[in-house]
């Protein structure tokens, strides 16, 4: 069984990736690297990642996190994070990465912020 | 263990059986998760650089002192104090250098030496 399943939602103009499984060194990082540059490939730059399936994540999996969002950026685009798990915000407030990426728990109120 | 990111896997599975044998909460068994994978991935990766000859030696141990983790690479040593603190400003958008941060986040000891022979040793301890 793979690592991670990724599927793409798109509302207006923002393309949501909901990650379900593990974002780990290997497979799992892979994965969304390539997820975020066929994305950005067919112009998509505003990108929303539901993190609510993520079970596991580690450092290489929470360094795609901020690979995905410096090349989305480069692009003049934007993506935010949707829904952490305890465990992956415990991570991102140790690694000070809470000061980086836009965070929501409400999937609206994450779309809206785009506009 | 080979020197492949399926050894990853295999520590984990290997510590958490252990860790539930002696009757181990689930932060406490989750905390060592975390360490057995980023020092594994460590190992294999910045320590044997996936060469198929090397291994990394796993050990794990319930002692006095709590529950105790040691991990060696055959590499060619690591100097931890070179390491760059991924939190400071400079280092927050780069992709790597964060899991020594986290083994020493979730662990109360850890300390790195190298191998008169060869090598890097982890260890590792989480205190009851």
């Amino acid at each position: 069984m793979a690592d991670i399943t990724i599927s793409e939602r798109q509302a207006g103009d923002v393309t949501i990736l909901d990650l379900v499984g593990k974002v780990t060194i290997g497979e799992g990082s892979v994965a969304l690297r390539s997820a975020i540059r066929r994305l950005l490939g067919e112009g998509k730059k505003k990108i929303l990642l539901n993190l609510a399936g993520v079970g596991y994540i580690d450092s290489s999996g929470i360094g795609e996190l901020v690979s995905s969002f410096t090349a989305v950026n480069k692009e003049g685009g934007t993506l935010k994070l949707l829904k952490l798990t305890q465990k992956i915000q415990d991570l991102l407030a140790i690694t000070k990465l809470l000061t980086v990426f836009d965070v929501f728990d409400d999937e609206g109120e994450a779309l809206s912020s785009f506009n | 263990m080979p020197s492949r990111i399926e050894s990853i896997e295999v520590a984990a599975i290997k510590a958490d059986e252990f860790a539930k044998r002696q009757g181990l909460g689930d932060d406490f068994v989750s905390a060592i998760d975390l360490a057995i994978r980023e020092s594994v991935a460590n190992a294999v990766k910045h320590g044997n650089k996936f060469a198929d000859e090397k291994t990394v030696d796993l050990t794990l141990a319930r002692t006095d002192e709590g529950f105790e983790i040691t991990v060696r690479d055959y590499g060619t040593g690591f100097a931890v104090d070179t390491v760059a603190d991924p939190r400071d400003p400079e280092n927050l958008l780069k992709a790597n250098g964060r899991g020594i941060l986290f083994m020493r986040s979730f662990m109360d000891v850890v300390e790195w030496t190298n191998h008169a022979d060869g090598g890097t040793i982890v260890r590792m301890i989480k205190r009851q």
